[in-house]
């Protein structure tokens, strides 16, 4: 599972910090924080915060790209 | 007509944010034909916002940024291979590798990349790092979690500061040096860049504005510190050279099109201009290494490293290859991006640096919530909230409907007229870090209707 | 052609049951000025505008009507939902450090498990009936035991602070034709009573601590340090009312709506994992709060073409411009599975609603509980029997017949 955040739309409403504690957190009272890529025991909760989301900012998906044969940089250490 | 757009061959070259969402747009709208993708980092489109934030923070590793797909794309993906040129009249593009990729539409995404530290010798130095890629990002997490004596970062923009605020957050010791009067002064101005600079204070930087970094020192190939223009000298184990980027347009030199070191310059409906001004039909640019004329900014050619961007001119781009003419639709997003550091929510819309006054709208500086409103002849062109992000939309209207400046009083939490003052934009020359918005220039009045969108 | 206005017709209780033609007429004549010099709105990009405007108040006191302003001006100051900012800025930060982020970011999520009990065991309380009230069995005491266990209520109170509660939502109520000065009068006293009943249950936590959000609050030791008693005293007054009001509602409303659309009631029996957007979806097409009746305009603004002058009482529609055309494709169909659904069942912007993400979870867990155990569910009768008020609107009963199951699967849904 990957996600991503719109932090243009976000407006701080946090309802994913509430929904999905482990994968989104505020950085002070507004700056929105997130695991780009969550483990899968977190999918539901996810999913509960990408609808939840008033300004539907938060996009979930599988990896892009994932078909072109390239590993996910998985090499670069 | 519609029919011939969505078949034949269409050739993408860049690989990244705008790359991808321009090819799922494509897809979106009924592509059928053959599509590729060329990108020169051997990996698949990733997410480069988290690389100065989380990422260096040690929270996320650097190789989980990807980006979620929106759709499936249905691609040739040509992963660490470089494109070195653009045969316009055999619409051929050439690749480092020596192969040709004919398209019959080709797509421009290429980017920027990280401008180097000046002296190549320095430059070598072990220790001496930028901050674009995905390995950059890990080997400076990397370098952080060592616990490295002292971190230099040269140039106080928005990635600059960031790492600054990050290495704050680790408690590592880090000194900000920027040639201009303040941090973030070149994308925000006076007023904000002075809220910067005692933010940055306040978070215990060692923030030194006004001075340049003469040389990086080393001894047996590692840096051990730096050099300052007024002769001061500080030891650092790590210096993050954030001195801005170069758009990625060396490669178009020999192709005919109006392509140079501020980017391929385009029309409103993402078309590439030739190195005569014609605009042409097949060759279309996106991202951060397009140049593209706004109404709302008098028609100035912008050229933008935003995220939003990113997305939104990928999709009027791709949109556009496979439309007939009246279809067609202009790039006139309102420019957005944000940034988050020492705690603080940083949003903006609308072009800050297109200005010459400002005002707080509301909050106050002490506070450290606030919005400040910038304007231009007495229109409204800007406004940049610092964690007051939900009433900012307001101000994105008013910037739509190109409202008076100085906005009426009457907000709720600032009833008193507005103070207002000179917006304070330096020219560019004098900053260490390039602004993240510039006007370059000015295209004639092509006589687009001024518009002002609904809502 | 009727002589009354939207606004007497939208509060007459006749057309409780079915507001949404009169929200389609609001729509079609744009912002609309009411014989009483009040301003509706109606359409979404207008309501939209209107709530990220930091020239609208939330304060009634800034009304120009002294009756308005003296009404309100009795008894307690004003809670959160009621002053702008920064105050309201203030009052709210303080109250959201023990309820969620950036303070107390897992409260919410922690009670998951909790809820599925409760839930669990009002529908145990079913088995054995074939006609069970939904509003009195299950979706009054699922989030009242909610609320009360969050903020460290005793049990035992619960039916003086239905009573207070059931008072002070009445004194909003604006219809014509009845007694609205006393019932003004009597909403101030029960907000008064419940405000130094909770008062006196902080005093109770100041020197005797539990692990709930009363004890926290009092005890926060934060920068800004912790709320001022009568501070105290309005905020948790409003928490409790809002606690026990709004998500009744939606529960209700939600079963309703879902035994009106068996398509998409068996749609979410198959695909329990889109119960997250169909509460969204039930946000937009039922919401519990139809409109917010509290702003003013701290200076002439313009919108849609009208003027709406300074300290005129301003209505903003949500219900309505959720159902707008401009906005949402097909607005009265209900999509479980709608994309794109910025709906207003929360409001929007500083305002919005604080219990949000509680009232999306207890939805959440409390329809996917009723689905997964009731069988055969029946409405008795459609429209059921609806409480008064226009504002927080929701049917004060709802008869269904079903029998009920052992629940086999409980947990995560």
């Amino acid at each position: 599972m990957q996600i991503v955040v719109d932090l243009n739309r976000c407006q701080g409403y946090a309802q994913c910090v509430f929904l999905a504690p482990r994968v989104f957190e505020l950085h002070g009272e507004e700056a929105l924080r997130y695991a780009p890529a969550p483990p899968d025991d977190q999918a539901e909760r996810v999913r509960r915060a990408a609808a939840a989301c008033p300004v539907q900012a938060i996009l979930v998906g599988d990896r892009a790209g994932a078909e072109s044969g390239k590993g996910a940089a998985a090499d670069d250490r | 007509m519609t029919g011939e757009l969505t078949q034949g061959r269409i050739v993408i070259v860049g690989a990244s944010l705008a790359g991808l969402r321009a090819a799922e747009t494509l897809r979106a709208e009924g592509f059928g034909g053959e599509l590729t993708l060329v990108g020169d980092e051997p990996h698949p489109p990733y997410d480069r916002p988290p690389l100065s934030k989380q990422v260096l923070l040690g929270r996320v590793a650097a190789a989980d940024a990807g980006l979620p797909a929106r759709r499936p794309v249905d691609a040739h993906w040509k992963l660490g291979v470089r494109a070195s040129g653009v045969d316009p009249v055999t619409k051929e593009v050439l690749l480092a590798d020596g192969g040709r990729l004919p398209y019959d539409r080709l797509l421009i995404a290429t980017g920027t990349r990280a401008r180097p530290w000046p002296n190549p010798e320095e430059a070598r130095l072990d220790g001496v790092l930028t901050v674009r890629t995905m390995e950059d990002a890990a080997g400076l997490a990397e370098r952080l979690d060592a616990g490295p004596r002292r971190v230099l970062v040269i140039g106080a923009g928005f990635t600059g500061s960031e790492i600054a605020s990050a290495c704050r957050e680790r408690g590592l010791a880090v000194t900000v040096a920027e040639r201009g009067p303040a941090p973030l002064v070149g994308a925000l101005g006076g007023t904000l860049g002075a809220f910067a600079a005692r933010l940055q204070r306040a978070h215990g930087v060692h923030l030194r504005c006004g001075v340049t970094v003469t040389s990086l020192l080393g001894s047996g190939g590692r840096l051990t510190g730096a050099e300052f223009s007024d002769g001061t000298r500080i030891e650092a184990d790590v210096a993050v050279v954030a001195l801005g980027a170069v758009r990625n347009t060396e490669w178009l030199a020999d192709s005919g099109l109006a392509a140079g070191p501020r980017g391929l310059a385009c029309d409103a409906g993402c078309r590439a201009f030739t190195m005569y001004g014609i605009v042409t039909d097949d060759v279309f640019v996106a991202g951060d290494v397009a140049r593209f004329p706004h109404p709302l900014f008098e028609y100035q050619m912008l050229s933008l490293e935003h995220w939003g961007n990113a997305v939104e001119q990928a999709e009027v781009a791709a949109h556009n290859m496979v439309s007939p003419g009246p279809r067609r639709r202009p790039h006139l997003a309102v420019p957005a991006f944000w940034s988050s550091q020492f705690g603080l929510n940083i949003k903006s819309v609308g072009v800050p640096t297109f200005s010459d006054q400002v005002t707080i709208a509301q909050g106050s500086v002490e506070e450290g919530r606030l919005v400040v409103v910038y304007g231009y002849r007495g229109r409204v062109t800007a406004a940049v909230s610092v964690n007051r992000a939900k009433w900012l939309e307001h101000y994105r209207r008013l910037i739509e409907t190109a409202a008076p400046f100085p906005p009426a009083p009457g907000a709720a939490d600032r009833p008193e007229a507005p103070r207002v003052v000179p917006s304070d934009v330096p020219d560019p020359k004098v900053l260490s870090h390039g602004p993240t918005v510039a006007l370059t220039g000015h295209l004639p009045d092509r006589r687009l209707a001024v518009v002002r969108p609904a809502g | 052609m009727s002589t009354e206005t939207l606004l007497e017709r939208i509060n007459d209780y006749a057309h409780r049951a079915d507001p949404y033609p009169l929200y389609a007429e609001l729509r079609e004549h744009g912002v609309a000025r009411q014989n009483d010099g009040s301003f509706l709105v109606g359409t979404y990009h207008e309501v939209a505008a209107l709530l990220h405007d930091p020239r609208i108040s939330s304060d009634v006191r800034h009304r120009t009507d002294p009756d308005e302003v003296r009404a309100r001006s009795d008894g307690l100051p004003p809670s959160f939902i009621a002053v702008d900012d920064p105050e309201h800025d203030r009052l709210r930060r303080l109250a959201m450090r023990p309820f969620g982020p950036p303070h107390s970011p897992g409260r919410i999520d922690a009670l998951h498990g909790a809820l599925v009990g409760i839930a669990g065991e009002l529908i145990d309380g079913f088995r054995g009936r074939d006609r069970i009230d939904l509003v009195d069995d299950f979706a009054y005491p699922l989030p009242v035991t909610v609320i009360c266990r969050l903020l460290g209520v005793p049990r035992e109170d619960m039916p003086a602070l239905r009573a207070w509660t059931d008072t002070v939502i009445a004194s909003l109520d604006r219809s014509p034709g009845e007694e609205t000065w006393e019932r003004q009068q009597a909403g101030t006293a029960a907000r008064t009573e419940m405000a130094e009943y909770l008062g006196e249950l902080a005093d109770r936590r100041r020197a005797d601590p539990a692990d709930d959000m009363i004890s926290a609050l009092v005890h926060d030791a934060g920068p800004e340090g912790p709320l001022a008693r009568w501070e105290l005293m309005t905020t948790l007054t409003l928490l409790m009312i809002a606690g026990h009001e709004t998500t009744v509602n939606l529960i209700t409303n939600g079963m309703l709506t879902l035994l009106r659309q068996p398509d998409a009631l068996e749609r979410l029996r198959r695909e329990p994992e889109l119960m997250p957007s169909a509460v969204e979806e039930l946000l937009r097409y039922e919401p519990p709060v139809q409109m917010l009746p509290q702003r003013t305009p701290l200076t002439d603004i313009e919108v849609g073409g009208v003027t709406v002058p300074r300290g005129a009482p301003l209505y903003l529609m949500l219900a309505s411009a959720n159902r707008d055309p401009l906005r949402f494709e097909d607005p009265d169909r209900f999509d479980p599975a709608r994309r794109d659904n910025e709906h207003f069942g929360f409001g929007s912007g500083v305002h919005s609603c604080f219990g949000a993400p509680l009232a999306r979870l207890e939805a959440q867990v409390a329809l996917a509980a009723l689905l997964r155990r009731l069988e055969g569910p029946r409405l008795v009768a459609d429209p059921p029997p609806y409480r008064h008020s226009p504002i927080l609107r929701g049917p004060r009963h709802l008869l269904i017949d079903c029998t009920t199951k052992d629940d086999g699967a409980p947990g995560e849904s």
